[in-house]
């Protein structure tokens, strides 16, 4: 047997299971993007409706740009949160034991559902909630903040406190792996703190944020559920729009928003390796 | 929408796995009806109303029969039986999903000489009329696809042909809720709804096709409009519809939309909402956390809504003798008191007194003062004596019906505003 046959083999187990639970699925939702349907049924067809419609209507323009919105704005926080967490459990804390220890407390409230963990924002952000009855208790304020919740701040809350853990595992990943020395010759030479920040962990650390980026950008922009319940129904984002579509038996139209969606994260992906070089840094 | 169905009935579903094991268990099935419908089992699916675990439990008991049952959301119903029609012998669907699903030939029609109690079944479901003289609401009324011409037929008729899409189950006249105790005035008409006094604090549920008949009722309550029929917009009152709406939306009348019953209860329980579209037993396990809850009857009527029982097209020989035995053993009252006492009504009222209390037959169907404490079969105290139920008598009540749950023929148009309106 030759080695390239030996490989071949090797590869194909993983190969199939790609085949057959990721590339044909997606193939399938490619072509019922161009399926024709009805109140109840969907026809094999070639047609461009769907996209017609997609791209003729102005909602979908807005719930695209509401995807982005949130996807961007949770970027900002979640890298902001998770690159201070990781920072701290590398540099500030010294015995190894510790930083473990720290680690597996960041990700316990992953033991439960997330869905669960989304939820239970409700009842504390609500009118009569905990947060508005502590802060008129305390007299910051005389009347409830109605903005708690169901509003964009309780989602974009919600996706931070989800996702702001993808974004700290590889950036401590990659921090771990930065030579000491590095850092202690940058002092040497009289780097300041933020001048050594900047020209010697941030850039060592671009593998680790470029993973935790993708992480929380595929998420944030595929989420439906979170959207639905802590906007109480009243925002939208592409997810959503496809899960409406799915209730009502649009599948084809479904597919096609899918597939724009697909497009869309694909692209933005792309961009994002462009700028680093995941393979070779890692 | 799996998900949400998959949380919000996880605790259901437990308990009927238990409780069918349970029942297995400690009722080792009576041969009251002989041995063959023993090892049957019929796969029911429909909405959580009436898809209840002591459904289940007593079916077999009396029947021998096992009944499996799933509970999904109104959507999820409808994608149920017009996408996989071999997953389910049972379909426990709206009337007015019928309109939907029917085409599709996955059901079979029922011949009405086969149900003992046909007779007996109300009007509504067999002529449209709940008396003589009573006027037909707008809307999927019932009995319009509740007939076929034959076993097979596509169309639906406008007579008693004797071959029943459905056999109806469940009914009621749903309206508004509103907390009384936050509201503190009294509330008449729809059109509360968008009262810019209710400003970020009324709701609306998301379902579209019941969402938009509750708008509909506000918008012509409002003065501002007058429908055809509610059931059957043209594309211009649907536009105009949803302009009103979407700039109520805008200004913040709304708190949330919600789209499963424990959401609504729990939008209502909190606080959060105080005027919104509601359906009665939300009120119920509103009231029953000891919090004030009146389903609001109002001035231009009710919406209402209708189930049914409709039998898979696979559904033959042993297993359609079983569906048929089931079906009779639904409409033959103990299933219909049970519903009754949970404030629904039951398609033969009349059966279902037997398994009611004086007392309870009184309140919940005749509109009369409760005797003594009123409790829901899950042992809540829902009324206390002295109390009426909200809108009064069974006749009050579906004598208000101003429209039908439906879909209407721009129902795709419809769709995409409603899409509109939730991203607006």
């Amino acid at each position: 047997m030759t080695k390239q046959l030996t490989a071949w083999i090797q590869a194909a187990p993983m190969a199939l299971v790609l085949l057959a639970f990721l590339v044909a699925p997606i193939i399938m939702i490619v072509i019922v993007s161009f399926w024709g349907a009805t109140e109840y049924s969907i026809y094999p067809a070639f047609e461009f409706d769907n996209y017609e419609f997609l791209f003729g209507s102005p909602v979908t323009y807005t719930v695209f740009f509401n995807t982005f919105k949130y996807a961007a704005i949770t970027w900002v926080l979640t890298l902001a949160i998770g690159f201070t967490v990781a920072y701290f459990l590398t540099f500030e804390v010294r015995s190894l034991k510790w930083q473990v220890a720290l680690f597996l407390l960041c990700t316990i409230p992953f033991w439960t559902s997330n869905i669960i963990r989304m939820i239970s924002w409700i009842p504390f952000l609500g009118r009569n909630g905990l947060a508005n009855s502590t802060l008129i208790s305390w007299g910051v304020i005389d009347e409830p903040l109605d903005w708690l919740l169901f509003s964009d701040f309780s989602v974009i809350l919600a996706f931070v406190h989800l996702y702001t853990l993808f974004m700290v595992v590889p950036i401590f990943n990659s921090m771990m792996r930065i030579d000491r020395s590095l850092i202690e010759a940058a002092r040497d030479g009289g780097a300041s703190g933020l001048q050594t920040l900047r020209h010697v962990i941030i850039p060592l650390c671009k593998p680790g944020i470029m993973i935790g980026t993708i992480f929380v950008t595929t998420l944030v922009m595929g989420d439906f559920i979170t959207v639905r319940f802590m906007s109480g129904s009243q925002r939208a984002n592409v997810g959503r729009l496809i899960s409406n579509d799915i209730s009502l038996l649009q599948y084809p139209s479904a597919s096609a928003t899918a597939v724009v969606l697909l497009v869309t994260v694909l692209i933005v992906i792309g961009l994002l390796l462009r700028l680093v070089d995941i393979r070779k840094e890692l | 929408m799996t998900t949400i169905s998959k949380i919000r009935y996880s605790r259901r579903s437990l308990l009927k796995a238990g409780g069918a094991a349970i029942a297995a268990s400690a009722f080792p099935a009576p041969m009251v009806w002989g041995q063959e419908s023993k090892n049957i089992t019929l796969r029911q699916f429909g909405t959580g109303v009436s898809n209840l675990n002591e459904v289940a439990t007593k079916v077999k008991e009396e029947l021998g029969i096992t009944l499996e049952m799933t509970a999904l959301d109104t959507d999820s119903v409808t994608q149920r039986a017009a996408t996989q029609p071999d997953s389910f012998d049972i379909a426990d669907i709206e009337y007015f999903v019928a309109k939907k699903v029917w085409p599709s030939g996955n059901l079979q029609a029922m011949d009405a000489s086969k149900i003992d109690n046909y007779d007996k079944i109300v009007g509504i479901f067999r002529n449209g009329k709940l008396t003589p003289d009573s006027t037909i609401a707008q809307g999927t009324a019932p009995h319009t696809v509740g007939f076929v011409e034959g076993p097979n037929a596509t169309d639906f008729v406008d007579n008693e042909s004797g071959w029943m899409t459905l056999i109806p189950t469940i009914y009621n006249a749903d309206t508004l809720g509103i907390r009384p105790d936050l509201i503190g005035r009294p509330i008449t008409n729809w059109s509360e709804l968008l009262n810019p006094e209710f400003k970020g604090k009324a709701s609306i549920l998301d379902i579209s096709s019941i969402g938009i008949m509750d708008m509909a009722m506000v918008v012509e309550s409002m003065g501002e409009m007058t429908y055809g029929d509610k059931g059957n917009m043209t594309r211009e009152e649907i536009d105009k519809t949803f302009a009103i709406f979407t700039e109520a939306k805008k200004n913040g009348q709304f708190r949330a939309f919600w789209k499963t019953f424990d959401e609504s209860v729990n939008l209502m329980a909190s606080g959060e909402v105080v005027i919104q579209s509601m359906w009665s037993p939300a009120i119920t396990a509103v009231k029953s956390r000891g919090i004030p809850c009146v389903y609001q009857p109002l001035e231009e009527g009710y919406r209402s809504w209708g189930g049914g029982i409709g039998l898979s097209n696979s559904l033959s020989g042993m297993e359609l003798d079983a569906a048929y035995e089931y079906i009779n053993w639904y409409l033959s009252g103990w299933v219909g008191g049970f519903l009754m006492r949970q404030g629904y009504y039951s398609a033969v009222p009349e059966t279902s007194k037997n398994f009611m209390s004086e007392n309870e037959w009184g309140y919940w169907f005749e509109g009369k003062q409760a005797t003594d404490t009123i409790t829901s079969p899950f042992g809540d105290a829902l009324a206390q004596a002295g109390e009426v139920r909200d809108g009064g008598s069974f006749t009050d009540r579906m004598g208000a019906v101003a429209c039908w749950n439906s879909v209407m023929d721009e129902n795709q148009y419809m769709v995409r505003k409603w899409n509109e309106f939730i991203a607006a």
